[in-house]
């Protein structure tokens, strides 16, 4: 059984219709990159997976149950986390207090102190900052922070929007160290990126999104091998 | 004119400022997480006030009424925002105003139907009766308590809002809704309470004011005229700028009637003009969240 699996959707703002019967599944343990040219649609796709679109139709199945009628707290609550490409750290608050958002719908009834050490040991930059402003780190720390916060309740899988963006490339190969390490222990991922080669490398499949359509899937390694593919779909 | 006259001119700006603390801090509360500018709000501080007469009249006992009260029509703020306000979110900012503004109608002419027009006396309890030698002068033991109580409400929203898991929620929320929602929090349900909880202050503010006027259909229009100055000084939606400002304002009113009581009230409007000349946004002030 798939973990995520989409049928039919379409999606609009308003009067414009931006997705149109996209379909495609993403299995249990897996790195999904979902790949395409800026507006193409794919922060479009991953909104409507968290439930942020404000009109959608088709099937959203995520372990088995059609969640495309749950709010998106309901989604979150089910194990589906997102890390938007805003990031939003929330102002005022600090990284320890940004993390302890992560675990506030918890119903697993995770102990806050442990999960808030493993996320110290995985994010050692985190470690150091738990009580400055969250705001007020670096771009790369940030990110870190919201790929924390998304991963603190331990989400069956995490849908994540340019994370690569504006981050520094030391901080981008260790963010790919660590999804590689998240696919180990059996985090499912969907990642929306326009740093294609880096996202190929890291990702099992690929899926590409013109104009509100999926046009091509394959294995990431098919596609990063294709450079006519991500010429004519991806190529900014 | 004495020290001793001016110190408890002072203390009885404090006094006075206590009570509009309490309905700014409601205003600001809903303004801040809800982005709701709360028009209705001097008809519930009203209301409140009316509520704690007929607990009172029901139990015999004040101290039933600043309990009871405020936490009746706390839930009828829930109602109001579930049944009322919530179909309206995603609208425009002006549809929520204009709904509020027209429940402040309503709410001030049921009461009238209800209770008649006339203001009605709300005796001090016993036990709150007289006044203390407070080493200036003497002052009356109720307003104290008045004071002693808003300080205590203080108390407890900080705590509330700083130490516990709800207030970590509701800040957040009220910075970026969207991100709460995404990390699991119903937002809608968080403002219902938020709503209940501005709305239950106010009416607090109400009962705590009552047995220092007669309560009448009426009392709530000056107060939120006072209470919006105080917010927009405070800077909308901020709760310690609501606290400065009601305590600027109160003060200022207070010394402005023992020097030249035709001013006390145009006083606190030149205030609210000269701050936002130097800081627009008020002295705490941000701007609206979204919704």
């Amino acid at each position: 059984m798939a973990m995520l699996e989409i049928e039919g959707l379409n999606g609009w703002y308003g009067a414009s219709h931006v997705l149109h019967g996209v379909s495609f599944a993403v299995e249990p343990g897996e790195i999904v990159a979902l790949v395409g040219r800026n507006g193409a649609g794919k922060t479009s796709i991953i909104r409507s997976i968290m439930g942020l679109m404000p009109r959608t139709t088709g099937a959203i199945r995520f372990d088995g149950e059609d969640i495309s009628r749950l709010k998106a707290h309901d989604r979150y609550v089910r194990g589906l986390a997102y890390v938007p490409e805003e990031r939003r750290i929330v102002r005022g608050l600090t990284v320890l207090e940004n993390l302890q958002l992560g675990l506030v719908a918890d119903r697993k009834r995770i102990d806050e102190a442990a999960a808030i050490d493993e996320i110290a040991r995985s994010f050692p930059r985190l470690k150091e900052r738990l009580h400055q402003e969250g705001v007020t780190m670096s771009g790369g720390e940030q990110q870190m922070l919201a790929i924390a916060r998304a991963m603190i309740a331990r989400p069956k899988m995490i849908l994540l929007d340019e994370p690569s963006e504006g981050i520094m490339p030391v901080l981008v190969e260790e963010m790919g160290a660590l999804f590689r390490r998240l696919r180990e222990e059996g985090t499912t991922l969907l990642l929306v990126e326009q740093n294609v080669e880096w996202a190929l490398k890291l990702a099992d499949r690929a899926v590409i999104v013109d104009q509100g359509e999926i046009v091509y899937r394959s294995d990431a390694a098919t596609l990063l091998a294709d450079k006519d593919i991500q010429e004519r779909y991806c190529a900014v | 004119m004495t020290v001793q006259l001016i110190a408890m001119q002072l203390f009885s700006g404090l006094a006075l400022g206590a009570v509009l603390i309490m309905v700014a801090l409601g205003l600001s509360i809903i303004f801040g997480m809800l982005g709701i500018v709360n028009f209705a709000h001097g008809a519930l501080f009203m209301v409140g006030a009316y509520a704690g007469l007929y607990v009172a009249g029901l139990t015999g006992s004040f101290w039933w009424a600043l309990l009871i009260a405020p936490v009746m029509i706390g839930l009828f703020g829930m109602l109001i925002e579930r049944f009322l306000i919530r179909p309206l979110y995603g609208r425009s900012p002006d549809d929520p105003l204009l709904l509020t503004f027209g429940l402040g109608y309503v709410l001030v002419e049921a009461v009238r139907i209800l209770f008649g027009t006339d203001g009605i006396p709300f005796s001090t309890p016993a036990a709150l009766r007289g006044v203390v030698n407070l080493g200036i002068g003497f002052f009356p033991l109720y307003r104290l308590f008045v004071i002693g109580v808003v300080v205590a409400v203080l108390l407890l929203l900080w705590i509330g809002l700083e130490k516990t898991k709800f207030g970590l929620i509701v800040r957040a929320g009220s910075a970026d809704p969207l991100i709460m929602r995404v990390l699991g929090v119903d937002i809608s349900r968080l403002w219902l309470v938020v709503f209940g909880i501005g709305v239950g202050i106010t009416a607090l503010g109400g009962v705590l004011a009552a047995p220092m006027r007669n309560v009448s259909p009426e009392m709530g229009t000056l107060v939120l005229a006072e209470a919006f100055v105080v917010t927009v000084i405070g800077g909308m939606g901020s709760l310690p700028g609501a606290v400065i400002a009601g305590l600027i304002v109160g003060v200022s009113v207070s010394m402005t009637s023992l020097f030249a009581p035709e001013m006390a009230t145009i006083v606190m409007f030149a205030l609210m003009a000269l701050i936002l000349l130097v800081r627009p946004n008020g002295l705490y002030g941000r701007a609206a969240p979204g919704l």
